[in-house]
């Protein structure tokens, strides 16, 4: 029997993104391609403010939320 | 690995913050054609500070964080930067995401006023190095050579205070040595770090002479012709600096002054 969810758009690292209603932090950083349980240097904000690992399966997104998900390259 | 440097009898080491580190070069990790090259090169210098930029993930491809395993799993130690930031509200969040994606409160905090020239935005610079020392972060501040704007870093609790020698990847050298030594006489108690415009060993050890503390570069050897042989030289040039500094120069004299005895001097025949 198949549920009937809600989308929503948000942003995601400056790109326009249909998830789920209720995705948390952590369930996008899977559908990404990330484990959020070993996050390997990366690091989270939602609207500006830094959402710290511990918060990501609990934090669920809402529409118009811009997330950047970022993490360290070659820098001088 | 060279002999260590000993001062009075102990470790000639530079203390930033809770970290301490042998070698006075931090090294750029931007700017190769490869990553083996980059991994060479900061071989070749001794360095084991590196610095990195914080940038969005690529959504393409998410096996990136590759880049960070390369340097981790060789012992560096990562200090990140707020590159690309033009106010402090952006370099005060993109110090926060640093810290929760490296585990460091170390951050090289870049406040950008102009693109043209990179250099400082003193207000907005001066703003967030407070926000970070109060939140806690080790804040190493790249600045432009005022000694005013300097002080005052160093009086809210920068760890260290890093003037530039020229504009970033300018590679000219020290183009205002003066400034850079009162900068040295007006701030005895916080480390100075000469960081930008370095284009070749000789700057790296002009800054080294002057007494700082240490030597922050990476396009005088990225962009050398030959990379890893620059960064065998810039760790040479860090080295003779610094006990060129340590052993106290010989003052400028106006006229000369003989190095050879002239008493007892060979006479033709009257």
């Amino acid at each position: 029997m198949s549920e009937i969810t809600t989308e929503i758009q948000v942003t995601l690292n400056g790109e326009q993104r249909a998830i789920a209603s209720g995705t948390t932090i952590a369930e996008l950083l899977r559908e990404m391609g990330f484990d959020p349980l070993n996050p390997k240097g990366i690091a989270v904000a939602v609207n500006d403010e830094v959402v710290l690992k511990g918060r990501w399966s609990t934090s669920e997104l809402g529409p118009s939320d811009r997330i950047e998900v970022i993490t360290a390259l070659q820098g001088g | 690995m060279s002999d260590q440097v000993v001062t009075n009898g102990h470790a000639d080491v530079l203390r930033l913050g809770s970290m301490t580190i042998s070698s006075r070069l931090l090294m750029g990790t931007s700017g190769y054609p490869n990553p083996q090259l980059m991994l060479d090169a900061l071989e070749a210098t001794g360095t084991e500070l590196v610095t990195v930029a914080i940038r969005r993930v690529n959504l393409r491809d998410t096996s990136e964080e590759s880049f960070l395993d390369l340097l981790l799993s060789r012992g560096y130690r990562l200090l990140p930067n707020t590159a690309g930031c033009y106010t402090a509200k952006e370099a005060v969040l993109v110090a926060q995401l640093a810290r929760e994606a490296l585990e460091t409160d170390l951050i090289k905090l870049e406040v950008i006023g102009d693109d043209e020239t990179l250099l400082p935005d003193v207000e907005q610079l001066l703003r967030a190095a407070r926000l970070l020392v109060d939140d806690g972060f080790d804040v190493l501040a790249y600045c432009n050579d005022d000694p005013i704007t300097c002080r005052k870093l160093a009086d809210l609790g920068c760890r260290a205070v890093m003037p530039l020698a020229s504009p970033i990847g300018s590679g000219q050298g020290l183009v205002n040595p003066y400034n850079l030594q009162l900068i040295r006489e007006l701030i005895q108690d916080t480390p100075l770090i000469v960081d930008a415009g370095i284009g070749t060993a000789s700057d790296a050890a002009q800054a080294m002479e002057l007494g700082y503390d240490g030597v922050l570069l990476n396009t005088a050897v990225s962009d050398a012709q030959h990379p890893v042989m620059m960064a065998a030289a810039m760790r040479h040039a860090i080295e003779a600096g610094r006990l060129a500094y340590l052993a106290g120069r010989m003052p400028r004299r106006t006229y000369a002054q003989a190095s050879s005895p002239t008493e007892r001097r060979v006479a033709l025949g009257q």
